[in-house]
């Protein structure tokens, strides 16, 4: 129990920790970085917490996939950063009171609150023992039958943004030579053949 | 010391309010404002993985299962939009971007 105690608190202050860092490093790329390891600690936490599919998939998409876009897309813009954090203190007053009133309603909301003991009684899909089906196993056995809809639009809903990513970034520069079919099949001797009466010793 | 849900709920209450002061502090860096975003999206499910596992209901993980896939679709489209934007304007301060006068 009092390994369970230090590791809680291990993840949840890295996480926090780094949490702040993203947003206040000097250096986007440090920010990204930074976002990267409060992804790994939540890991950790989702680890904690028995839900290990959602750990792994969290490392797996957020750092495999969105971190790396960020960094990709931080090294690609030749922004400049310095100019763009001037006044950066200038919000601090207005941004600390928000987060400061919403810090404290969120906690008093968690101080007074308790479950109602029928919900903890009556889950609608409880977790199998993990001696019987492990996490992934049932997560699959719920994701693929009870809810196979919310399945199918999650996936409408990443082909949609991978087919707006396409359209919004693609672009055809105007000296690149391409082919037009339907004007290479609508060709006929009509309009592909001049022909001309040359006289001779004069050429054209 | 037992570790119980209201830990797991300070810590997601925490880092929301981080991603809410990110998007304030950086008013003028869309990306880390993106980023904040992704915080604010960590702590919903941080939220929902804590009430799954204390109220033993596997419907919060398949929750936050989608809410990770919005989150990555959320991204991809975000950092599009930024690329277009500084190709056709060379900048990404937030500021400019009231071309549209909504």
């Amino acid at each position: 129990m009092i390994l369970h105690a230090f590791f809680f608190y291990l993840f949840a202050a890295v996480t926090v920790a780094s949490a702040f860092m993203v947003i206040s490093a000097r250096n986007p790329v440090h920010s990204v970085l930074f976002l990267i390891l409060a992804f790994f600690n939540s890991a950790g936490l989702f680890l904690m917490l028995g839900a290990e599919f959602l750990a792994l998939i969290l490392i797996v998409v957020y750092v495999g996939a969105v971190a790396v876009l960020f960094l990709f897309v931080v090294m690609m813009l030749d922004v400049d950063f310095v100019e763009l954090r001037q006044g950066f203190l200038q919000y601090l007053p207005i941004g600390a009171l928000v987060g400061i009133i919403l810090l404290i309603e969120l906690l008093v909301v968690l101080g007074g609150w308790t479950i109602s003991p029928d919900i903890i009684a009556a889950p609608t899909t409880p977790i199998p023992a993990l001696a019987e089906m492990s996490n992934t196993e049932a997560i699959g056995a719920v994701l693929y039958t009870r809810y196979i809809f919310f399945f199918q639009i999650a996936g409408l809903v990443l082909l949609v943004a991978m087919i707006g990513a396409i359209v919004l970034t693609l672009r055809h520069k105007a000296y690149a030579k391409r082919q037009n079919i339907s004007e290479q099949v609508g060709r006929d001797p009509n309009t592909a053949i001049e022909v001309r009466k040359v006289e001779s010793g004069k050429g054209i | 010391m037992e570790i119980g849900l209201s830990h797991y709920l300070s810590v997601a209450a925490i880092l929301f309010t981080l991603g809410v002061f990110g998007i304030f502090l950086n008013r003028k860096n869309v990306i880390i404002i993106l980023m904040s975003v992704e915080l604010l999206l960590l702590a919903v499910n941080i939220n929902l993985v804590a009430f799954s596992h204390y109220l033993g209901d596997l419907v919060g993980q398949i929750f936050a299962l989608l809410v990770l896939t919005v989150a990555a679709a959320e991204a991809a489209i975000g950092l599009a939009i930024l690329v277009v934007y500084f190709r056709n304007r060379g900048s990404i301060a937030v500021e400019d971007i009231n071309l549209m006068k909504g």
